[in-house]
């Protein structure tokens, strides 16, 4: 047991940059990313290798496993859902991130203030994120119920719109209600950002004579470039897999109106009972996610480690 | 990333003990669900398992019904209960895992055929010939969903679901008209009260079979049950038929006369809010599965007593099926599975014989306010508090020369899962007829 503590010292000591001491005991850093590795290998590797071989059979769910060779491909690359379903999920990933980061950053941004009442509005934003995405989506579609819902409680009939029911609207509105449920999780980041650029830079800033505004752009935006990748990277292949909330509040509809990838694979896999076709789906949002998280990890530079702090 | 030096020797070594770890995980995971009650022991004869639904009247009726047969000595059955949507994916994992109760809860038709095709359920034909006066107890219009091809391989349980008209009898007082007896009745009473400022129907669209109901009983006034019987036979083309296509111009012609309340495809029937359109007075008629009257009933019993109206679907001029047709579950239905032991089967249909339908039981779903499907429950309505509305339900039928099964019950589960989103596209206006019938003859024989 000695030995493990002395390990996990090392270990989180390091950093970026190995401890001698570990360099010269390789065996003992192997060991502690044995946890790591058995969950990654028993419940995503290993899982996935058995999609990938399920993607050649024809199964229901209870009949024997039969070979179908490239059958549920073509299924599922002939069938124009599967583009909508695509088109959907990239208007969705773009879409929620042009309307949380904005708002997050600059809400960010106003509760890293050390004002009493600005933790106490931390607070408050921060309730949506203790919430369960079904429970989220229950509320909302009784909340958007056209008659029984907010619109009749509070007599406010512009408020009776179609919101789950028009193709364009339920967009929408599922946009809203991920902004809704997310913002305050990537506000916190922007906080956490937020507060740790030295005071001093502001002080200099405004030495220098720079204004509220062109502090936030020339500072607090430029420190905040890693930041902004991570929650970047956390929205973009986070929105691939939104699947319990959109299930709950549309069910992919109305028609195939929110029908995203996720969506379409557990409703192929689970109601349709195609494992096959399922399986394809989802080894296209594996190599979607995969590529999207490399993309995105390019967009920040390869030298993670490169001071921010020049000057200081 | 700097990584520290890993030889390629531990690295493998590594890799196969996380292996051997997944097993061990994998082994973890494969736990059943614990039973519920599990009393052991009563009167002789062995144990049985069955899997059966939560909510209420059912679970109460059938947790007591089994009771009452434990201690009848001829052996011993634990319940377990589980909430409709994952039940359904969970009864399917648990018999392709070869785990299924002895005793499996269903709704017959095309789910029922792909475990019977699996071998996954007793084949209870002769079991049921033998067995004398047992088919005679149940009403006979329940046996269709349950016979696949000749063979019987499931018994009707609990109620009887007809679809059926319900109509705010206040709003028509209040525009001096009458339910409709035929589709231009119905065409006629959308303008009447369009122009009085109530909504024609309520329609709960979020929920798609809400909207298939509509289009099962137009194509079986239209074109009488062969047209579907076509479809289910997994003949070519058989959604082209002329019927389908005057279906759905029907079905487009009444949302383009603002028949259903505006919204309806925001509005979800599982919060029953499609219900509370009618007896609100925001709506006037609604189409809708019996179940209805019960969830109107606790939600305003006064609105049931006084001011509801519940009828069959009208029937459309000029239309070849029998206007006494009727669509919906004729029942649900308990199978045998195939996996479990002879002594296991023997307490199964033990409980069949002597547990199902027992006078209590029959009693108890009366009381309820639903029609059980037991033949001998006729004699029991009278002086009951819903008597007029079960003797209507058992006339309808006792009486239907056809009860089509829900379309989304009767077809393969991936043929269902894509008409219940043509149907929704079909209500948007966002597919024709003609495009409705080409996306769905893709589906014929998958």
């Amino acid at each position: 047991m000695s030995v493990l503590t002395t390990d996990t010292e090392a270990g989180t000591g390091a950093g970026p940059a190995p401890a001698p001491a570990a360099a010269s005991r390789p065996t003992r850093l192997d060991l502690l990313v044995l946890p790591a590795l058995i969950f990654f290998i028993a419940f995503a590797f290993i899982p996935m290798i058995g999609v990938l071989l399920l993607s050649f059979t024809d199964w229901d769910g209870i009949s024997a496993i039969s070979f179908a060779g490239f059958a549920s491909w073509r299924q599922v690359f002939t069938d124009p859902g599967t583009y909508h379903a695509l088109w959907l999920t990239l208007a969705l990933m773009i879409v929620t991130w042009l309307v949380q980061t904005p708002i997050s950053l600059l809400l960010g941004v106003f509760v890293a203030g050390h004002q009493r009442y600005r933790a106490a509005l931390a607070v408050l934003y921060f309730l949506p994120l203790l919430l369960s995405s079904a429970a989220v989506a229950i509320a909302f579609k009784s909340l958007l119920d056209p008659n029984f819902g907010l619109a009749a409680g509070l007599h406010l009939p512009f408020l009776a719109q179609d919101w789950l029911g028009d193709p364009t609207l339920a967009f929408v509105t599922v946009v809203f209600v991920i902004a809704w449920q997310f913002i305050p999780f990537h506000t916190l980041i922007y906080q956490g950002g937020v507060r740790q650029i030295p005071v001093s830079m502001y002080e200099a800033a405004q030495i220098d004579g720079a204004g509220r505004i062109r502090q936030f752009f020339s500072i607090t935006i430029p420190q905040l470039k890693y930041t902004i990748i991570t929650s970047s990277t956390l929205m973009l292949v986070g929105s691939l897999t939104y699947f319990d909330l959109i299930f709950v509040l549309t069910g992919g509809g109305p028609g195939d109106a929110t029908r995203i990838l996720a969506l379409d694979m557990y409703i192929t896999g689970f109601k349709a009972n195609q494992m096959g076709a399922a399986s394809v789906i989802a080894l296209i949002l594996v190599v979607f996610g995969l590529a999207l998280t490399l993309g995105i990890q390019r967009l920040g530079g390869t030298d993670r480690g490169a001071s921010q702090m020049e000057g200081m | 990333m700097t990584s520290p030096i890993t030889s390629r020797r531990s690295f493998l070594g590594l890799a196969a003990a996380s292996t051997l770890g997944a097993f061990g995980l994998a082994a973890c995971g494969t736990s059943g669900p614990a039973p519920s009650g599990g009393a052991s022991g009563g009167g002789g004869g062995g144990t049985a398992t069955m899997w059966a639904l939560t909510g209420q009247p059912a679970e109460g009726i059938r947790k007591n019904a089994v009771e009452a047969f434990n201690k009848l000595g001829k052996g011993t059955i634990t319940v377990t209960t589980f909430q409709n949507d994952p039940y359904k994916a969970k009864i399917r994992t648990a018999i392709g895992a070869g785990e299924a109760p002895t005793l499996i809860y269903g709704w017959g038709g095309g789910i029922l055929k792909s475990y019977a095709d699996a071998d996954q359920v007793e084949d209870l034909t002769s079991w049921i010939e033998q067995t004398s006066g047992f088919k005679e107890r149940f009403l006979p219009s329940t046996w269709g969903a349950a016979t696949l091809g000749g063979k019987i391989f499931a018994v009707p349980i609990q109620s009887t679901q007809p679809v059926l008209m319900y109509y705010n009898k206040s709003l028509f007082e209040k525009a001096g008209a009458q339910p409709p007896t035929t589709w231009d009745d119905v065409m006629k009473l959308v303008e009447v009260f369009n122009g009085q400022g109530v909504a024609p129907f309520s329609l709960g669209g979020q929920s798609k079979w809400t909207s298939m109901m509509w289009l099962e009983y137009l194509l079986d006034r239209i074109g009488g049950p062969d047209v579907f019987d076509a479809i289910f036979a997994n003949k070519a083309d058989a959604w082209s038929d002329p019927a389908v296509l005057e279906s759905c111009t029907k079905i487009q012609d009444l949302v383009k006369a603002n028949g259903f309340i505006k919204g309806f495809s925001s509005i979800a029937a599982d919060t029953n809010a499609d219900q509370a359109l009618l007896y609100t007075g925001k709506a006037a008629m609604m189409l809708h599965g019996s179940w209805a009257y019960g969830g109107m009933k606790d939600a305003n019993p006064d609105f049931v007593a006084n001011g509801l109206q519940v009828g069959n679907f009208p029937s459309v001029n000029g239309g070849k099926g029998d206007p006494a047709n009727i669509v919906g579950n004729p029942a649900n239905y308990f199978s045998i599975s195939a996996k479990a032991t002879d002594a296991e089967k023997e307490v199964a249909k033990a409980y069949l014989t002597d547990g199902l339908f027992t006078d209590a039981e029959v009693q108890a779903w009366i009381d309820a306010g639903q029609m059980p499907v037991a033949a001998s429950a006729s004699d029991k309505l009278a002086g009951t508090a819903d008597a007029t509305f079960l003797q209507l339900v058992f006339d309808l039928v006792s009486r239907a020369p056809n009860f089509q099964q829900s379309w989304d019950q009767a077809l393969s589960p991936g043929q269902a899962e894509t008409l219940l989103t043509n149907i929704d596209q079909l209500f948007l206006l966002k597919l024709s007829p003609e495009q409705f019938a080409t996306a769905m003859n893709a589906t014929i024989g998958k």
